[in-house]
């Protein structure tokens, strides 16, 4: 396990350097990286699944924001807020990660499941009776397309949501509408 | 976007059949294997904006129309809801897996009900909606060139 | 200590988006979140030696060996959870990424406080 703590330091080194680099194309190169980095700890806490998607979505992620941030001038716009903004709200992110310490030590260890303690949880039961009801061997996609297809389904909801409110933000067409019924509108 | 050099556009047109077949494997195989519709229909959008990085958003254009894209976006969205009410026609509940005892036996392809359906919804669905907000933010930039000049 | 060093990274992604002024940096910040919170989902469900909840051929031969594989397998409930947020933050990520290329056409800059001051 010594490499999955070294991946968990690097992780948050990287996510340092995108928070205080001054450059905009270097912040989002490190968060890359940091992604990247999640997905081989997906792959150290034995959850395949989610380090296939991870890893393509970060790729289509990153993708998004180059195109974003590669050809606008402004690129190094950065520094903070006021300074008694910035010394006020970094007291406030201090206080919540000591009180998250707090609550963290009151978890049981780390290596054992939190939510599969007694035999008749439902965790256990999905990964007892999982191929038997649903004839699924992965118990992850019997879980999320039979046991839970609700939550499925308000993902769907929620993709096809943000998707339309993209492309309707991006559409250019409706803008040049919108102006030539203007002279009409005050008569 | 004009595309780029002739040797990116060769590899790419290649690399992209590879990619597709991935993600149909990915999906197809997601109930027996790690896997599913989410992460094979990333890789199916991400085939495509491969071609469209190297070829440029016009031929993208004709070889997958935004109208054919956000149909089947919907058609994605459409099979997974008649996979959800179908089995109140014959007499379950929503969502119920009617299919289980039909065809196939564990372990194989063809199992595990509507499990490998809801896969292929959802895959469509996925993929098909990625590409279309990708395709619209390059073509919104490309816009924005234009009304510059 | 692994708890500890994940949300260390969620508190990180919160000291961007609450301090810098940048818009992209706030939507890295949101980025920097996500990828903790799934993180600590799913240590919550790793167990020690553990193997992936994928049913073999050989767990279904006797009784004892299903037993054997439920006491070792990790965690499925939280893995499942964190695949549906995961393809959804790349959508709240296409959607906050649109605002800011439509903000920068309009205002020509990605500074909020540049923004706020155009605007009044």
């Amino acid at each position: 396990m010594t490499i999955f703590y070294i991946l968990l330091i690097f992780i948050v080194i990287a996510s340092l350097i995108a928070v205080e680099t001054t450059d905009l194309l270097s912040a989002v190169i490190c968060v890359g990286a940091m992604g990247f980095g999640v997905s081989l700890l997906f792959l150290f806490l034995r959850a395949p699944d989610i380090a296939i998607t991870q890893i393509v979505v970060e790729i289509l992620g990153l993708i998004i924001l180059i195109r974003a941030t590669i050809s606008r001038d402004l690129t190094f716009i950065s520094g903070d807020k006021e300074f008694f903004a910035t010394i006020v709200s970094v007291a406030i992110v201090f206080v919540i990660f000591l009180a998250g310490l707090r609550v963290f030590e009151t978890l049981p260890e780390f290596g054992t499941p939190v939510f599969a303690e007694r035999p008749d949880t439902a965790s256990q039961t999905y990964i007892r009776e999982g191929l038997a009801k649903t004839g699924a061997a992965n118990v992850v996609a019997s879980v999320i397309l039979d046991y839970r297809a609700y939550d499925t389904l308000g993902e769907a909801t929620v993709l096809f949501t943000s998707i339309i409110g993209a492309t309707v933000i991006l559409r250019r067409s409706a803008k040049r509408t919108i102006d030539t019924l203007r002279p009409v509108s005050p008569s | 976007m004009k595309g780029m050099t002739i040797i990116v556009k060769t590899i790419s047109s290649w690399v992209k059949v590879l990619i597709f077949i991935f993600g149909i494997y990915i999906i197809l195989f997601g109930h027996l294997t790690p896997g599913g519709g989410f992460a094979g229909g990333v890789i199916l959008a991400s085939s495509y904006v491969l071609l469209m990085l190297a070829f440029g958003s016009d031929f993208v254009q004709k070889d997958l129309p935004l109208a054919l894209d956000s149909k089947l976006d919907c058609l994605g969205a459409f099979a997974f809801i008649m996979i959800a009410i179908l089995p109140c026609v014959f007499g379950g509940a929503f969502f119920a897996n009617f299919l289980v005892d039909r065809y196939g036996q564990p372990f194989e392809l063809l199992s595990a009900g509507t499990i490998p359906l809801s896969n292929i919804a959802i895959g469509l669905k996925v993929g098909a909606s990625l590409f279309l907000v990708i395709f619209s933010l390059a073509v919104c930039r490309k816009g924005a060139e234009l009304d510059d000049e | 200590m692994p708890y500890a060093l994940s949300f260390l990274l969620f508190v990180i992604g919160l000291y961007c988006a609450v301090v810098k002024k940048n818009m992209v940096k706030i939507v890295l910040g949101i980025l920097i979140m996500e990828c903790a919170v799934n993180l600590f989902l799913v240590m919550l469900g790793y167990r020690h030696e553990g193997v992936a909840p994928i049913v073999d051929r050989t767990h279904l031969e006797s009784k004892a060996a299903l037993d054997g594989f439920v006491s070792i397998a990790v965690d499925p409930l939280p893995q499942a959870l964190v695949l549906t947020a995961i393809v959804i933050s790349l959508g709240s990520l296409a959607l906050m990424i649109s605002i800011c290329i439509r903000i920068y056409e309009k205002y020509g800059t990605f500074d909020i406080t540049q923004i706020r001051r155009l605007r009044g």
